[in-house]
């Protein structure tokens, strides 16, 4: 049996697990923007309490992912949850340090002059600064994606979603005829969803960065 | 009252239509503005950045705080719409004691302009000036009008600039939007930080033309910071020359500064050739205009000989069909032309009005071979002239007058000093005795 072969016989489970992957992704990726825009916004301002961010988070990133989710595991058991939180943790670095660098390189001027016409501390944040530091967030977002993609597999490991499932049964069968299509149809899989997430990212960057901002 | 804002609100967008003069009319004019005691200073420092500051700046008015770099100028202006909390003192805009009202609400109603334009690059130029008028709540046809009227009074095509972003405009174009946006909400009270400080010196010359224009027109109180002296003069109707600690070194008219600085700090700030300075400040129709004998190409070739016999000058003044100053002509000038006006004497190179500057005025004086330069009205029809001997005696007099009236403002200073020592000892000794 040839890749191709090997392909359309199963094609109804890879979409069905390369669909759980993105799913899982790209939720993950949802809950790590918002925490992680969270934790730049609230610490970009402090000195000590933005190092502290971005080194706490490249920190969780040391952590090899096998053993992460090998960790936790114990404490919330198989499947969906240790995935969620493992994609959730690695996410996070890129996208807190460039929103920390992103609203730090805001010019200083223009929130000065956005205090001098009378905004509030909100407004400011809102329609000006995240505005401005919104290019290089995005950035950190599409690092992030690119990465969880990646990490992702691995969660198939503790029994989570996606196409780490394909690679890990090649694994584990080496030898058998199918192993060698099994590792390769979930790596190309990993590899295209990896391209579309970042196409998808392109589009959204000409739909959200307004044309006065865009390089 | 939220019912009157509201027919206010109605009223506006009609006013817009109506034309830039008649908003200007309507148009909210200054307020005063007074700072008393007004002090700042930063935690771990010894001196205060600005002490105690004692200012009154009346409606209407456009004061210039100048001095050299870290004077405190900008932490005074700052203090003003309170982007610096103030440590101590008191503000108060039209009477309204300000120094402890909601910053964010006082900056509202307070236009703030500064370097580099401060436009937001993600917004476009509409959207910028909008924001105050958004934030405050007009309706938005209202503030849709607004811009439009606000890019017409700087200058601005409205149809051309609005949809456009500050990236695709030039330096000045930036900097008028920045005025544009801070006067949008109509304040009263309008801050300018060193606003044109980064434009190249000819935008930066226009600029300034286009403020004194819109000062005329609107009558705001600006308030405005530069460490450019020339700029101060060009612009203020008093000068606050401002040493370290904001303590004021002189606070009076650009003339009185020119003519009679308080002291050696003032007089080297002013820098040299305050005499060629003060000649900026006054203009033609401030001397004596002579009359002179002129003759138009029209006139027959006998009676332009009858009036360069009886003239008594060496040469007369030519004027075109129009009346404007066209060439003067010497005795000699027709005979060696052969009687032929089109070729014979020398043309006017220049002219000034009576809105000039005396400044002008001896440039073209100077310029010109006879000394003298033909002023002109309205339509560049010929009024008279102006000479060497008059402009001089012109600034002697002005310069002496200056003088006198800055001794006199200043010993009145003194007195009032000299008063309010006392009543501090007083008050002082007052304070002791309770204790």
């Amino acid at each position: 049996m040839n890749f191709w072969q090997y392909l359309s016989s199963r094609h109804e489970q890879l979409l069905t697990d390369a669909y759980q992957h993105a799913s899982a992704v790209f939720q993950c990726m949802v809950v790590a923007t918002v925490i992680g825009v969270l934790i730049g916004v609230v610490t970009y301002r402090s000195d000590w309490a933005g190092n502290l961010a971005t080194t706490t988070t490249s920190a969780i990133l040391t952590i090899p992912s096998l053993a992460m989710i090998g960790l936790l595991i114990p404490i919330v058991g198989l499947g969906v949850p240790p995935t969620v939180i493992a994609l959730t943790l690695y996410g996070l670095l890129p996208i807190v340090r460039n929103s920390i660098v992103g609203l730090r390189g805001v010019d200083p001027s223009l929130v000065d002059a956005a205090r001098g016409i009378g905004m509030s501390r909100a407004a400011r944040l809102l329609r000006v600064e995240l505005p401005l530091a919104w290019p290089p967030i995005l950035t950190g977002i599409r690092i992030a994606t690119q990465m969880l993609m990646g990490i992702a597999a691995i969660a198939a490991y503790a029994s989570g979603p996606g196409l780490g499932n394909e690679i890990f049964r090649g694994i584990s069968s080496l030898g058998s005829k199918n192993a060698l299509n099994q590792v390769l149809a979930g790596t190309v899989g990993i590899i295209i969803l990896a391209l579309l997430f970042d196409a998808g990212y392109v589009l959204l960057g000409r739909l959200t960065i307004p044309r006065g901002i865009r390089a | 009252m939220p019912e009157t804002a509201r027919t206010a609100g109605g009223a506006a967008p009609a006013g817009g239509a109506a034309g830039a003069g008649d908003t200007a009319a309507k148009s909210t004019t200054g307020a005063t503005i007074e700072l008393e005691n007004l002090t700042k200073r930063y935690p771990g420092s010894r001196d205060a950045a600005v002490d105690s500051v004692n200012m009154e700046i009346k409606a209407g008015e456009l004061v210039v705080f100048v001095g050299p770099s870290g004077c405190g100028k900008s932490t005074t202006l700052k203090m003003i719409n309170r982007l610096i909390e103030p440590s101590g003192g008191r503000i108060r805009i039209g009477g309204e004691d300000v120094t402890d009202m909601d910053p964010v609400k006082l900056r509202r109603k307070v236009g703030y302009a500064i370097q580099s334009s401060g436009l937001f690059p993600h917004m476009t130029v509409a959207q910028n000036i909008a924001l105050v008028p958004r934030m405050v709540g007009w309706p938005k046809a209202r503030t849709t009008a607004r811009v439009e009227e606000m890019l017409d009074l700087v200058g601005l095509d409205p149809g051309e600039f609005q949809g456009r972003y500050p990236r695709q405009l030039s330096g000045g174009q930036q900097q008028r939007v920045g005025v544009a946006r801070a006067l949008a909400a109509d304040p009263p009270v309008l801050l300018m930080d060193e606003p044109f400080g980064a434009v190249d010196p000819i935008t930066r010359d226009h600029l300034q033309d286009e403020l004194i224009r819109l000062q005329h027109e609107l009558h705001k109180t600006i308030v405005f910071v530069t460490h450019d002296f020339d700029e101060a003069i060009k612009l203020g109707d008093r000068i606050a020359v401002l040493r370290e600690h904001s303590h004021i070194a002189q606070f009076d008219t650009p003339e009185a500064i020119l003519t009679n600085p308080a002291d050696d700090f003032v007089s080297g700030f002013v820098g040299a050739g305050a005499a060629l300075k003060r000649l900026n400040l006054s203009r033609v129709r401030d001397v004596e205009i002579r009359d002179y004998p002129t003759v138009t190409v029209d006139d027959p070739l006998q009676e332009i000989f009858g009036k360069l016999r009886s003239s008594g000058t060496n040469e007369i003044l030519l004027l075109d069909k129009r009346r404007r100053p066209y060439k003067w002509l010497r005795r000699g000038d027709l005979m060696r032309a052969k009687g032929s006006l089109a070729r014979a004497g020398t043309l006017v190179h220049d002219t000034v009005t009576r809105d000039g500057t005396l400044r002008d005025a001896l440039e073209a004086v100077l310029t010109d071979n006879s000394g003298r330069v033909p002023v002109t009205g309205r339509r560049g029809e010929y009024t008279g002239v102006v000479d060497m001997e008059t402009l001089m005696n012109s600034v002697h007099e002005l310069l002496e007058a200056d003088r006198l009236e800055a001794m006199e403002h200043q010993h009145e200073l003194r007195e009032a000093r000299a008063h309010q020592t006392q009543f501090e000892q007083e008050g002082v000794d007052g304070g002791e005795a309770k204790a």
